[in-house]
């Protein structure tokens, strides 16, 4: 893998008012790797992302994302990167189609390119079907595959993904996953929260946040024999409560 | 301009197909000009009174017969005892009693000044001194005419030889309801504006998808433009609308230029849906955006003076008076639509509100922020 470094992060910080919520941290993400970046509920993890995708000023230290400063060129990086949030970001009373050509439409995709994209996304996902269906009408599950196919419509050179699985069923999960490994295979970086254990299990390199900061960061096999553990799981578990 | 395009068809598309839209659009016209316009009168007519006749003589019927002639009072009633009819003003049955004594006629054909006593139910003050008055004309009149036959047969009296004709522009038969119309008109596109605007980008906060929105590169302006634009076509079709109904209903059509009325609309609406982006950025949800769009408005309506003369406010209140931009809009409508005021004779608003709109919009601009911090 080729260590070209794509999101630079030292010593950020974000304070609200004497809460710290994200603590200084520091790391890197190199270009076309599954990022993992766990943690606990109210450990800073959305904080942080927030800061990356520029919705969020920090209160101090440096990130470049995408080669773009956080400080002074937001609106750069919001052209060159991609976000899925916890939160469901279709518009359920906007049919699929439309949902495609709007969001599509704002990054300044032509009508010729949202038309080779919708194709091609309908036809990978196999949902011709669903084309002028208002997106409500859909299962959650398919909801979350329309939205991620969405969020990287306009090829970023990284998608940040926000608990994208939550409350999907296994197998739409594993499905999910396949369609984060193709994205990565093709050389988007992914940026990735999660609290499943073995969606940490997929990824090229996870760090884990306890209480603001970073409490490690390695590839999956060197933390479980860092921390002598036999699962993600453990090592989660052993580092958030400071074992 | 392709991006703000792109977003106002998609919020075109999410406001059609929200069921409740379409009736709220068309009925609260309908509604709030027939209702409103004929209950929100100042108008005193069609009076109760209660008629106490201790005299029961022809003078005193035809006294009585003075006062139901006219359209400002009903008779409720009529008592030989005054504790009857007292019974009445308590019951609210009757507004007004009028009492001719016993001697009334005899009284009237000696030259004694004959008396009589009017009792009014003064809970509303402005009702009960315009009842007086009412009353009172009907007396003088009542003996301007009783003098004029009493002249032929005795000594000439002197009458007022002056007589005064009113003449009432610009609404020359007195109808309030013209009065009403504009300011109605006014308030209807204020409701669909702010509630609408208000409502709107606070829905995004709520189902989450201003976040995604603050990710892309959609540019301030481009946001403001797109979600702000359909909401002024709807505001200015709702003027539309409502002056069609207007004239469908009462006749009213506008005495000064409709390009003028629109036009003022036009900035007018500016102020409003600025306010409506100010309220959507400083609340989380729909209810709190609400509330305040409520507060907000009935201030705007109360302090106006579209039910009240400002002129006749406190200082203090004329002074919050003229920092409502509905006062102005209230003001242009009514000149434009009654007087047939042209844009010189509106300058002094029509300022006022242009100043209006540019202040709320850089306001609500500045206000608005795609990153938090």
């Amino acid at each position: 893998m080729n260590k070209e470094i794509i999101i630079k992060v030292e010593n950020l910080t974000k304070k609200f008012g004497n809460f710290v919520a994200v603590d200084s941290i520091s790391f890197e993400v190199y270009k076309g790797e599954i990022f993992g970046f766990l943690g606990a509920n109210g450990a800073g993890k959305t904080t942080a992302i927030k800061m990356l995708i520029a919705l969020h000023s920090p209160s101090s230290g440096k990130a470049n994302v995408a080669g773009f400063d956080v400080f002074k060129e937001s609106e750069k990086i919001k052209k060159n990167i991609g976000y899925m949030s916890q939160k469901f970001s279709l518009y359920e009373d906007l049919t699929v189609q439309e949902n495609i050509n709007f969001y599509g439409g704002i990054y300044g995709l032509s009508k010729k390119e949202l038309k080779e994209k919708s194709e091609i996304l309908f036809k990978e996902l196999g949902i011709e079907e669903f084309r002028n269906e208002m997106v409500v009408s859909l299962p959650l599950g398919w909801k979350q595959k329309i939205a991620f196919s969405i969020a990287v419509i306009h090829n970023p050179s990284i998608v940040f993904l926000d608990e994208p699985t939550g409350g999907v069923d296994p197998i739409t999960r594993r499905q999910f996953w396949e369609m984060i490994y193709k994205a990565a295979h093709n050389g988007t970086t992914i940026f990735v929260t999660t609290h499943y254990m073995d969606e940490a299990e997929y990824c090229d390199r996870v760090s884990i946040m306890v209480d603001g900061k970073i409490a490690d960061l390695d590839t999956p096999q060197m933390l479980k024999n860092k921390h002598n553990a036999k699962s993600m799981d453990e090592v989660f578990i052993k580092l958030a409560r400071g074992l | 301009m392709r991006i703000i395009l792109i977003i106002i068809i998609k919020e075109f598309k999410q406001i059609f197909r929200n069921k409740q839209m379409l009736p709220i659009i068309f009925a609260i016209p309908i509604v709030q000009l027939i209702v409103l316009v004929n209950a929100a009168t100042f108008e005193i007519k069609k009076i109760n009174i209660d008629v106490v006749d201790y005299d029961n003589s022809t003078s005193s019927r035809g006294l009585i017969n003075n006062f139901l002639s006219t359209n400002y009072f009903i008779l409720n009633n009529v008592t030989k005892n005054y504790e009857n009819s007292m019974e009445d003003i308590n019951k609210n049955n009757t507004k007004m009693i009028l009492i001719i004594p016993s001697n009334f006629e005899k009284d009237l054909f000696r030259s004694q000044s004959p008396k009589v006593q009017f009792l009014i139910n003064a809970e509303d003050g402005s009702a009960a001194g315009i009842s007086y008055n009412y009353a009172n004309n009907i007396i003088l009149s009542y003996n301007q005419s009783i003098l004029s036959e009493l002249k032929v047969i005795n000594k000439p009296l002197s009458l007022s030889s002056i007589n005064i004709i009113d003449k009432y522009w610009y609404n020359p038969k007195m109808n309030y309801k013209q009065y009403m119309i504009p300011g109605i008109l006014g308030i209807l596109v204020s409701i669909i504006a702010l509630f609408l605007s208000g409502m709107n980008i606070v829905r995004e906060k709520e189902i989450g998808t201003i976040e995604q929105l603050n990710v892309t590169p959609i540019k301030k302006y481009q946001f403001i433009i797109g979600k702000l634009f359909p909401f002024w076509i709807i505001g200015m079709f709702e003027l539309a609308f409502g002056l069609t109904v207007a004239w469908l209903i009462y006749g009213l059509l506008a005495e000064g230029s409709l390009y003028l009325v629109f036009g003022m609309a036009s900035v007018y609406l500016l102020i409003i849906l600025a306010g409506g982006l100010l309220i959507s950025t400083m609340t989380d949800t729909q209810q709190q955006a609400l509330f305040i769009a409520f507060f907000f408005l009935v201030v705007l309506i109360l302090m106006s003076g579209l039910f009240t003369p400002v002129d006749s406010m406190p200082n203090w209140a004329q002074w919050v008076a003229f920092f409502d931009p509905f006062t102005h809009f209230v003001e242009i409508l009514r000149r434009v639509m009654l007087k047939g005021a042209n844009l010189n004779e509106i300058k002094e608003p029509a300022i006022t509100i242009i100043i209006y709109a540019i202040a709320m919009l850089s306001l609500a601009i500045w206000k608005y922020k795609k990153v938090s911090d």
